[in-house]
């Protein structure tokens, strides 16, 4: 029995070592800031492009400050984590890393001086980058303007401020290496699928997470959530009235709207604000690995399109009134509040973008929860500064919480033919009161954006 | 039959209720301070205060408004007795064409009742959504920022009153 127990002992030893030895990083030694002469411009024009597909300025850049230098509060079910300052200055910032130390940070998460990165940044994703591609980020990165900023620390509970605990993450749900490509795939999707897996993190919104903040692998891309936002399923159960087709996606990327899907809104709108600097092959790569995730729609789905396209084509304005619009029903509310407050754009002559979408071709009303319909009619599309941008005013003092609720059961019933969320009163009351926080931007102003951050500083 | 109560008075309009509040003040109860500018909620010239909230009365429908206090720019004041945000408008010659002004000064209204110290980026921020054809917007800036003063200058001015009233 003594030599079990010794055993035993000696196997528990065993693990702490081995756990130590995969955990434990070295530091990577710290280097002289390089000089802007050390990298080759195209190179960092190609950097440049490569940290639009990374949406890099999302979380790195507070709005309305300095470009990469960090400091934004990032929300995570766990507690605030506050973004690093990845421009080039030397105390802090990545000034003294390597590109070696650059190129860890992204393959397998960890900074320079060996310390584990929370998935926060998606690492899970970046790790498929090609070496190729991180020494383009790193010659983009270290040539922007040093700012000096120190973020604030991070607000996380014990055990998760102790960054060893991360190794443990990693052991359980992080899969090292570089992409590979699927051989029975054409080039094209191999490019969608590189850049949507890796660099673009598409999951990290679109797929949800389990309760250690990880993604589902078996329910990848069936939507998720980003910053108070419902980031809608891009496989198989997308909720788009209409599928979306290569052509369509293509569209809706490349310029933040598609006549039959509506325009980009919250957190996406800043996604294909900065993807407007990729080439066209890029987005048609994407737009074809994501379509290949949705596979073909089962025939249901496209008699149903068929016949909203056809409805649409013979519509001449008009407010459809379901049959429960009795008087005095939720319904029968949501039709008077539909007639006044929405459909002078919505049901108008103005073509997309800067009319109003028809419900019918509404994925945030064909969706399964009321998130994102709740979120646009308490805050609507804030103008774009200094462009012309869609616009659409918010609801918020407007409405009442029943009067929103009367709103979403008619719109629901009406336009997606189906029964108003269960839940959309419980939510929409978080919302207003910003216990359910939702970060509202500009429809393609992407107030993080390229243009309006300084990322060209 | 809708019941109204705008201003203070209460009205009973026999009307659709899906009609834009805007077109009831202006048709039925011809108070014509709000304006009909783009009818899409883009412009602000039609903003009026319910229940102490700016909104735009051409995208609210009359019914959403029952039972709620509608307060309009003609509930301001009066000519003879222009209330701070009116002489403020006044003082700084902050109209132009004037049409926006109602909206203006609604929108102004809801934000220092709602904040009494606004300061100058609070008040750009809040007028947002209103737009002015004419460019006075500075005048317009300095208006409400003055409407802001005389506020607190007028509340200051009664609190000793008030304290008087207790002593004895």
């Amino acid at each position: 029995m003594k030599r079990f127990w010794i055993g035993v002992l000696i196997l528990i030893v065993l693990c702490a070592v081995g756990f130590g030895a995969y955990a434990w990083k070295p530091a990577i030694d710290p280097i002289e800031p390089p000089q802007r002469a050390s990298f080759d411009q195209a190179l960092i024009e190609k950097g440049a492009i490569l940290a639009s597909v990374g949406n890099c300025t999302a979380c790195h850049t507070k709005p309305g400050e300095k470009s990469f230098a960090g400091g934004l509060a990032v929300p995570t079910p766990f507690g605030t984590i506050y973004s690093t300052n990845i421009t080039p200055d030397p105390k802090t910032g990545i000034g003294r890393w390597s590109e070696a130390a650059f190129g860890r940070a992204m393959r397998e998460g960890v900074e320079r001086d060996g310390d584990h990165l929370y998935p926060a940044f998606p690492f899970d994703h970046f790790t498929l980058v090609s070496d190729e591609d991180n020494k383009a980020l790193y010659a983009y990165l270290m040539t922007r303007h040093p700012v000096e900023n120190r973020r604030p620390a991070n607000e996380l509970p014990f055990p998760l401020n102790v960054r060893f605990v991360l190794a443990g993450w990693k052991l359980l749900f992080f899969h090292k290496g570089a992409y590979r490509e699927d051989a029975s795939q054409s080039a094209e999707w191999n490019r969608g699928a590189y850049l949507v897996e890796g660099l673009g993190h598409c999951g990290a919104c679109h797929t949800p997470r389990n309760a250690l903040g990880a993604e589902l692998k078996r329910a990848h891309l069936a939507g998720g959530e980003a910053e108070g936002w419902s980031a809608f399923a891009l496989n198989g159960l997308s909720s788009a009235p209409i599928p979306l087709t290569h052509d369509s996606l293509f569209a809706y990327l490349r310029q933040g709207w598609q006549a039959e899907h509506g325009v980009a809104n919250g957190p996406m709108a800043e996604v294909t604000g900065n993807l407007g600097r990729l080439p066209d092959a890029d987005i048609s790569a994407i737009a074809t690995y994501l379509v290949s995730q949705m596979g073909a729609p089962a025939p249901e789905r496209v008699a149903r399109s068929e016949e909203i396209r056809k409805n649409l084509a013979i519509d001449q304005g008009g407010t459809p009134i379901p049959a429960s619009a009795a008087t005095g029903s939720p319904t029968s509310r949501g039709v008077v509040i539909y007639q006044a407050a929405c459909a002078t754009c919505h049901d108008g002559s103005r073509p997309q973008p800067f009319g109003g979408i028809d419900f019918h071709l509404s994925a945030t009303i064909a969706a399964p929860g009321p998130q994102n319909a709740i979120n646009v009619v308490l805050f609507g599309l804030p103008a774009a500064s200094g462009r012309q941008s869609p616009i659409m005013p918010g609801f918020a003092e407007t409405l009442t919480e029943n009067q929103v609720v009367d709103l979403l059961a008619y719109l629901r019933e009406a336009y997606a033919g189906k029964p108003a969320w269960a839940d959309a009163k419980a939510k929409l009351a978080d919302t207003r009161s910003g216990k359910y926080q939702v970060s509202v931007r500009p429809s393609d102003g992407i107030e993080r954006g390229p243009d309006n951050v300084g990322a060209k500083d | 039959m809708v019941k109204l109560n705008v201003n203070g008075a209460s009205h009973d309009v026999d009307i659709d209720p899906a009609t834009p509040l805007l077109y009831v003040l202006r048709n039925d109860l011809k108070l014509n301070g709000a304006k009909f500018g783009c009818g899409l909620g883009q412009c602000g010239a039609c903003t009026v205060m319910v229940d102490g909230k700016a909104v735009f009365s051409c995208l609210t429908p009359v019914m959403l408004v029952e039972g709620r206090q509608v307060k309009t720019v003609e509930g301001l004041g009066t000519i003879d007795e222009p209330g701070p945000m009116q002489q403020a408008f006044i003082e700084q010659q902050a109209a132009q064409c004037g049409y926006c002004i109602g909206g203006m000064m609604m929108r102004a209204q809801a934000l220092l009742e709602a904040k009494p110290e606004a300061g100058d980026a609070d008040i750009r921020q809040a007028l947002e959504p209103n737009l002015c054809r004419c460019g006075t917007h500075m005048r317009i800036l300095r208006a409400v920022a003055r409407a802001r003063d005389l506020m607190k200058s007028k509340s200051a001015g009664m609190a000793p009153a008030a304290a008087t009233r207790r002593a004895s």
